[in-house]
Order: structure tokens, then sequence, then C-alpha cells
């Protein structure tokens, strides 16, 4: 299939809704629920989306001025009382620049900490590659304690939240800067731990998160064309990985592409590999960002010059299926 | 309130004893940090025998006062603190370090009941603290919250980030001591990287700053006392302490930061220590 081929394909959603909205609105109403919500932001409340629970609980909230560390450890502190503590900031400063506070104050002691990083990754476009993150998943996936949960919509992001704020412990929660495709059902249900099996198929397996989900349902449709049945799985939960879905995806078709706004090292593509070389080795190709720094530009640019849309994936699948 | 001529001789013979303990562990372990445990012990002492609202009995006690060793690595002047307050058992202190022990080398607040954090990595419990008062804040309970930091310490930038958090937010449930024992693993801090005049920044960051000598529980136990009556900022007590205090060849002593004393030094150690105020008649 050519890639104009491809571009007959109209796109399996309807509507985009920003993430981060949606996060600020769930993390408002379950504010209003429970009384131990706190959050925290350093200077970025209204790019996070948490000003709307500043607004309502301005004594719940704690801005800590641009000092992430300080807001890390406020948040661990906050936790030992009781409270559940919700840290919010761009990726890239929640967790490369407080690394160690992560892993001193909220991972070792394993504090109700939920770090919720919005920003993430190459779609925040403008700022450039200071502020594009591509290796968030890796560095919080390896941290012992630290589950990590990759929301798919605004859908997922509202039902994933408000299940990592019941369950404790620390959670690393990403989230992007851009309006994202709704592409699950409103009552659609979230479940720690368990992929999301969007569509069947027996050909190949598409396993992806966040953005790149989306993308992956695109390629299944413009595959469909072509007469190639793909699956797709929605791992919205990195850590702990949904061992079991991999393993079947493995079992029951012949090989499984993984697509994430991630680097290719360390993220999701490797947290799949980790289980199919050990269990059911089948081919797999990682698709990310391939171990380099982005630029500024428009979201939609970067993540074609990344390689990372439906028409590469979709090529990538039917490369694969040749060998 | 002052103590009472007996219960300042108490208070000695417990942090008298405490330095014992300390030695005698580190010895047995091969590892630790003896210096800034000695300089510390004095403060912990006081905090745990008369300044804090605390039940070994119930280690999750909600109405608790908190104390929060941001200086990790005196590890050791807390748990043979915490043992003789009835935590655990004194015998457990001889497992510091070992393999499968509630001892870790940096206090582990999942292992061992009394830890209200797990510390190590400096500059961070300092800001856990400022966390704690807001969140005890928050409830409404008249609790404190009690952190040491050590003067190398405060060369972490974090340190400063929770300064001024702590007077933004106005948490006067807090008070830190500032161990100033003058050493750190490469030598004198004004050498390695210049702190003074700390009081004046701690002042110039909107703290409430009292200074002491770290080894005098009186004064100790004044600055305390004058901390819980400051309203509106968090009080500082920097505490001059000399760094392996009460072993004569371990005071003022950058060796013996991060080394333990071999079996000869410690029974050098303890002979000193039997010498000392507080030493049991």
């Amino acid at each position: 299939m050519t890639k104009d081929e491809a571009s007959e394909v109209k796109p399996p959603w309807k509507m985009s809704v920003n993430n981060r909205d949606a996060f600020g609105q769930t993390l408002l109403e379950l504010g209003r629920e429970n009384t131990n919500i706190v959050a925290l932001n350093a200077d970025l409340s209204g790019s996070t989306k948490t000003s709307v629970f500043a607004k309502e609980f301005p004594k719940r909230f704690f801005n800590c001025g641009i000092a992430e560390q300080c807001m890390m450890g406020m948040a661990a502190g906050l936790a030992t009382t009781g409270k559940i503590a919700v840290p919010s900031t761009f990726a890239v400063f929640a967790t490369g620049r407080v690394y160690d506070f992560i892993r001193q104050s909220i991972a070792y002691p394993k504090l109700s900490v939920k770090i919720v990083a919005t920003h993430a990754g190459v779609t925040v476009g403008g700022d450039g590659a200071s502020h594009q993150i591509t290796e968030d998943i890796a560095l919080m996936r390896a941290l012992p304690n630290m589950r990590v949960v990759v929301p798919a919509d605004a859908i997922e992001t509202d039902r994933a939240f408000r299940a990592i704020v019941k369950e404790p412990g620390p959670f690393y929660f990403r989230i992007g800067r851009s309006a994202t495709p709704i592409v699950l059902p409103n009552d659609y249900e979230f479940h720690l731990g368990k992929a999301g099996l969007l569509r069947d198929g027996k050909d190949l397996t598409f396993i992806a998160c966040g953005v790149m989900v989306p993308q992956a349902l695109w390629a299944a449709e413009m595959l469909k064309k072509r007469g190639i049945d793909a699956r797709v799985l929605n791992m919205s939960t990195i850590k702990p990985i949904d061992k079991d879905a991999i393993l079947k995806a493995a079992r029951e078709t012949k090989f499984i592409i993984s697509c994430e706004e991630h680097s290719i090292i360390g993220g999701l593509g490797s947290a799949i590999a980790e289980q199919v070389v050990q269990e059911v080795p089948v081919p797999m190709k990682i698709i990310g960002v391939r171990d380099c720094f982005g630029q500024s530009g428009e979201a939609e640019d970067l993540m074609c010059a990344m390689n990372l849309t439906a028409k590469d994936l979709a090529a990538e699948a039917e490369q694969m299926l040749k060998k | 309130m002052p103590v009472s001529e007996r219960r300042l001789r108490e208070l000695e013979g417990l942090a008298n004893l405490a330095r014992k303990r300390i030695v005698k562990m580190i010895c047995k372990a091969k590892s630790g940090h003896p210096g800034g445990s000695l300089s510390a012990i004095d403060i912990i002492t006081v905090l745990y025998f008369h300044a804090m609202q605390h039940d070994p009995k119930r280690p999750d006690w909600e109405d608790r006062d908190r104390f929060v060793l941001s200086k990790g690595h005196a590890a050791p002047a807390q748990y043979a603190t915490l043992a003789e307050a009835g935590y655990f058992p004194v015998e457990k202190l001889d497992t510091l370090r070992q393999m499968g022990s509630d001892l870790q080398g940096h206090p582990d607040m999942k292992r061992l009941p009394g830890i209200e954090i797990s510390t190590g990595s400096l500059g961070q419990g300092i800001t856990v603290a400022v966390g704690m008062a807001l969140g005890l804040r928050l409830d409404k309970k008249a609790n404190r919250v009690y952190c040491m930091i050590g003067d190398g310490e405060c060369q972490e930038g974090s340190v400063w980030e929770a300064a001024l958090a702590a007077h933004h937010y106005a948490v006067d449930n807090l008070t830190v001591f500032l161990d100033r024992n003058e050493l750190q693993i490469d030598g004198p801090t004004e050498q390695v990287m210049a702190l003074e005049p700390l009081a004046d920044k701690w002042k110039a960051f909107g703290w409430h700053v009292i200074e002491v000598q770290g080894h005098d529980i009186n004064q100790i136990v004044k600055a305390i006392d004058e901390a819980k009556e400051t309203h509106g900022k968090p009080t500082m007590i920097i505490a001059h302490t000399v760094k392996g205090k009460g072993v004569s060849f371990m005071e003022g002593s950058v060796k013996f930061h991060g080394n333990a004393p071999s079996s000869e030094e410690l029974c050098k150690a303890l002979e000193d220590l039997d010498k000392c105020r507080g030493s049991q008649p």
C-alpha cells in the first residue's frame, strides 16, 4: 500500500479532547469527594490544569514555585500524614529533574504520591527538545514500587486517574500537551495492569500507549483495506505490565509492533520485549523515538518526522509480513 | 520550661549511654558514620527524652510529634535513642548494616518503627518535613515536626527550596536543627564550599534563628521552648557542635566522618566516654 492509498482511509475517531482538561476536571471532582486529596504544583498550575482544584480548594493546594525537588519532598511529607498527594508539572521536570527525590522519598518508602506529568513526549511541540522528554517512562519504570500509567484519551485519563487515587502507593501518570482523539467508549472501565483489547485480529498485534493508540487503530483500518487483520491492544498500564495479554498476542498473531511516543530504549516496547523474549519469542518491532532529541515544530509535523504516524505503523506491518 | 538538675544529669547520662552504643555498633558493623552521630546525639536525646510527644508502644500514634533525620547518615544516633526509648530491643543495635537487619545504613521507614521517613540522600528530609508540617496543620493537629540537617547538607540547593517554602507557608510547627560541626567528608565546610554567614542566611529566608551550643542540654531545651512559642514562621536552631564529640581521637577528625573504629580504637573510645559528663558514677 502506498502512502497515498493509505491517506484515503479516514481516521477512526470523531473528536479530540485535551487529556489535561480531563485530568483537571477529574482532580476537582475527586477533591470534592475526598478531603484527603492535596495537589502540588511548581508554577505551572494553568498548564497542568490543577488551577481549577486550586481555585476551589486553596488550602489543599500548594504551589511550590519553580522548585520541583521541594514539591516532590513536600508531596512525600504530606503523604506520610495520610494525604493522597498529587504533584504535577511538565514530564521533563516531573521525572529527570527530580529523579532522586522520587526514588528516595516517594518510591523507596512507597508513599501515596500520584505524580501527574503533563507535556510528555515530542508533542509538546514548539518548546523544543529541552521540554520534550522521551525517556520518562524508562526512568519511572525502572524504579521499584513505582507503577506507570499512560492513558490513551480523555476518557481513560478520567477513569485511570480515579483508579490510581484509590490504589495506595506511588504512581507515575503520563499525559501529553495536545488534544487527543477519543477512542474509548463512555462506559469504558479501566483496570490497573490490564490491557484493553480495542480490536481483535489474527495477523499481527499493535500494542500501543498514549497518543499512539489512535494511530494504531487507524493503521489497523488501513491494513484492513489490504486484507490484513491487525489486533490492537491499549497498554495503558506499563507497569505492572499485562503479561497475559502480551503472551496471548505472541501466541495468536505472527508478530508484535509496539508503538509509543517515547524512546525505543526502556519504554513500552522494552517492557513488552522483556516478556516476549523470555516466554514466547516472536518477531517484534519497537516503534518510538529512535534515541534522539526532538526539536521545535508543530506536534503533527514532529510525529511525521519521527515516523510515529498511522501510515508508518501500517507500512511497518506490511514490511514485517513480507519477511 | 528548664529541666531540673536531676533531670539534666539523667539526660546527660542517656546521651553518654547512646554515645557508647553508637561507637560499639559502628565498630561491630565495620562501617558507618561516627563523627556526625556523636555531634548530633545530645539534640536527639533531648528530643526523644524531653521535648517530643511520642509513644514507643504506638509508633503510629496519630498525635505524636515527628522527627526527620535529614542527615540520614547519623542513623546510629537515632537507632541508639529509639532502642533506649523502647521502640525495639537494645540487642538489635548489634545488627546495624547487616544483611536482613531493620537497622539499614540509612533509616528505612518501611523496616523500622519510629522512623518517619526514609532518608540518606541529602537535602530531601527537610523538604519532606515541610510537607509533614503542612499535612498536620491541614488536619488542625497540634503535633510538631522536628528535623535535623547537617551543615554540609546545606550545600544542597533543595535545602534552600525548603527554606523558601517553610517561610512562604509559615509552618511554625516545624523546628529544624542544623548540626554545625563544621566538617564534611572532604574537609572543613568553609574550605569545601563556604556556608557562612549561616545564621544570616536563614534569617534572610525569614526563619526565626536561634544559636546554641549543641552539647549543652539546657541550651537545647531552652531553644526548643522558644521555637514552640514562635508563631508565624519556622524556627532554625543552629547547634554549634563538635564532630565526634566525646571521643578524643574522633573530635574534629574528618577521618571519622565515615569510618568505623577498630577494636582497639573502640576500647579507647569507651574509656574516653567513661570519663565524660553523664557517665554512670
